[in-house]
């Protein structure tokens, strides 16, 4: 069974206020007594959200001293969270008539349905000795109902974490659709001329918050990818200046181990979606291949031959069927197979050439670069080839990866460059998968290469 | 005519890279008619390091043949020398795509230099894809230029 599965089983449970428990390291969530009537399921159809962004209005948490001061820090982060998909309009704060020390106590919903918001959010932070304990809940304004109350108690240096959980409750509670918030993103941070850049591996919040190197850019690394755990990245490392080779990296402790026994250079690795092996691919003389390696046994399996390129291996989210892309045909194109191997088949038909693809989480769309003619363009289409949408297009981009919602894409693009490399940038940006709503990832340098992390907790 | 002018382009590019980063042996080393037999700046002063590629190709153009025939000569005269042939690939393909592609064309010059009578023991092969380019640019002058195998001495 997938490990994921029950994590996302005690997540809904508790915070569907059915128990208490642990939801994160550190955070405790309990549910709080209604205030009004709670009505059963998602309360906007998520279709109409393309065109009609819900409109909530996120007042402060109400709080005293430093609680004034994370109350406030938490509403701005769940704020920026909810505008930033895309899917809800924050009503302005100057509209405000009730104060939020007063909607913290009791709502008064005329006050909020004159100024348009169709959903309130509320709720209190206490700071005690470097503990918190964060009261929020939901309301559904025209029938005055409460969506949700939740009470979180942390360590105060979980602020962000809680606001983060909070912006996935009122988005799945809203939009009947789980959320993407608390997740993180690992990805390639590079600086210096481009013929000798320094490339380092490099993780964040979703937000773009929380940044920190993993590796120190004494060699380089390309390509991370997030274990389903969330805990371990496979990458491929030049550290070996022999060749180089994918490598599996624990984040907590930093310890890094080479994966598989090849003569020649391994790439492109995912995991599978019960974590216990990678694919990747694998070079020998002008050939590359896709291989299966066990993490435990350390055991090889050849999935593909022949002499093509085949790179770029991802499994489905039910571990059946794995897609990738080879010059097999003449120029690159994706192929599906069995995750046992077996007879590819095609399925990319488009004008151009077809890489990088990825399934969705959510097993329905398989996202892709594609390039030719002038330029480059990110794309989805169905697992059988049908429904190809082309969401961006550019100079250059390449190397979408789903948030776990299946919702959101993230990618990178980068700009061209004049004769002497002047003007060049590389930079992550998101895109709802309906091809809206592209907006950057602030990075401190050039970022390629982003993969996002399942949901936290 | 094309070619040629993109080969010597690149070895003026290389030659300059060298000065810069080897000052202390180039200063008073006199210029590229001293320099030591069997070493990088011979083989890029009087043999050529690299040899290119049409896109998507690895390919041992008929134009870049000799290029590897005279590498293959040189090491049979240096029967020391180890080297390791680096694959790249033009920015205009995937990160991951570009790292196979550029693993098959240092493959393909390997292949040649053995071909020429070099026991493959003394050399092997790496690929940088599309991330080491030799011309910076996003033009087709930088991309023929990237589109090549460098053979560099151990």
């Amino acid at each position: 069974m997938n490990p994921d599965c029950n994590f996302t089983f005690t997540r809904r449970r508790v915070l569907a206020g059915a128990g208490v428990g642990l939801v994160a390291p550190g955070i405790f969530a309990t549910p709080l007594p209604a205030l009004a009537q709670q009505p059963q399921g998602a309360v906007i159809d998520i279709t109409r959200a393309r065109t009609d962004p819900i409109p909530v209005a996120i007042p402060d948490l109400a709080g005293a001293g430093d609680g004034a001061r994370v109350g406030r820090d938490i509403a701005r982060v769940i704020q920026a969270n909810l505008r930033n998909s895309g899917l809800f309009r924050p009503v302005d704060r100057q509209a405000f008539i009730q104060t939020a020390e007063a909607a913290a106590q009791t709502p008064r919903f005329q006050d909020w349905r004159v100024i348009g918001a169709q959903a309130l959010v509320t709720g209190r932070v206490v700071e005690q000795g470097g503990s918190l304990r964060v009261e929020f809940r939901l309301w559904d304004v025209l029938p005055e109902s409460q969506l949700q109350g939740t009470a979180f108690t942390a360590p105060a240096a979980n602020w962000r974490r809680i606001a983060h959980l909070i912006s996935d409750v009122i988005y799945e509670r809203l939009l009947g659709e789980k959320g993407y918030f608390d997740t993180r993103v690992v990805y390639v941070s590079e600086t210096g001329p481009r013929d000798r850049r320094t490339r380092r591996l490099a993780i964040m919040d979703q937000d773009g918050e929380n940044h920190r190197f993993l590796t120190d850019g004494r060699f380089a690394a390309l390509t991370p990818r997030f274990h389903p755990s969330a805990e371990r990245i496979a990458f491929m490392s030049y550290q070996d200046r022999g060749q180089p080779r994918v490598v599996l990296f624990d984040i907590g402790s930093g310890a890094q181990q080479v994966l598989g026994n090849f003569p020649g250079m391994t790439l492109s690795p995912r995991f599978s979606p019960d974590g216990r092996s990678v694919v990747l691919s694998a070079t020998r003389g002008g050939d590359a291949n896709i291989y299966v390696v066990d993490i435990a046994s350390r055991r090889e399996r050849q999935l593909t031959s022949g002499g093509g390129l085949d790179v770029s291996p991802c499994f489905s989210p039910d571990g059946t069927q794995i897609v990738f892309n080879s010059d097999r045909g003449g120029d690159q194109q994706l192929y599906v197979m069995d995750a046992g191997g077996g007879s590819p088949r095609r399925i990319s038909f488009g004008r151009g050439r077809y890489a990088t693809p990825v399934w969705s989480p959510r097993g329905d769309l398989i996202a892709f670069t594609r390039f030719g003619g002038g330029g480059f363009a990110i794309g989805v289409m169905r697992p059988d080839g049908s429904g190809e949408r082309i969401l961006s297009e550019g100079w250059a981009m390449e190397g979408p990866t789903f948030a776990p919602n299946g919702r959101v894409l993230m990618f990178y693009r980068e700009s061209r460059a004049d004769s002497r490399g002047g003007g060049y940038s590389a930079r992550i940006v998101s895109i709802d998968i309906a091809g809206f709503n592209e907006r950057p990832i602030p990075t401190p340098t050039d970022a390629t290469d982003p993969a996002w992390s399942p949901l936290l907790s | 005519m094309k070619t040629r002018l993109f080969g010597a382009v690149a070895a003026l590019a290389l030659l300059a890279a060298c000065s810069n980063t080897d000052q202390n042996a180039a200063t008073g080393a006199g210029g590229a008619g001293t320099v030591r037999p069997g070493t990088q700046e011979d083989l890029v002063a009087n043999v050529g390091d690299r040899v290119f590629f049409d896109f998507d190709s690895s390919v041992i153009r008929a134009d870049q043949r000799p290029v590897l025939q005279r590498q293959a000569q040189w090491m049979g005269t240096h029967s020391s020398v180890r080297v390791q042939v680096e694959g790249h690939a033009d920015e205009r393909g995937t990160r991951e795509y570009n790292l196979a592609l550029g693993q098959r064309r240092a493959n393909a010059a390997r292949d040649a230099l053995v071909a020429g009578g070099v026991n493959g023991a003394r050399i092997t092969t790496i690929s940088y894809g599309k991330d080491r380019p030799a011309g910076l640019g996003s033009d087709e002058a930088s991309w023929a230029q990237n589109r090549r195998a460098v053979t560099v001495v151990q």
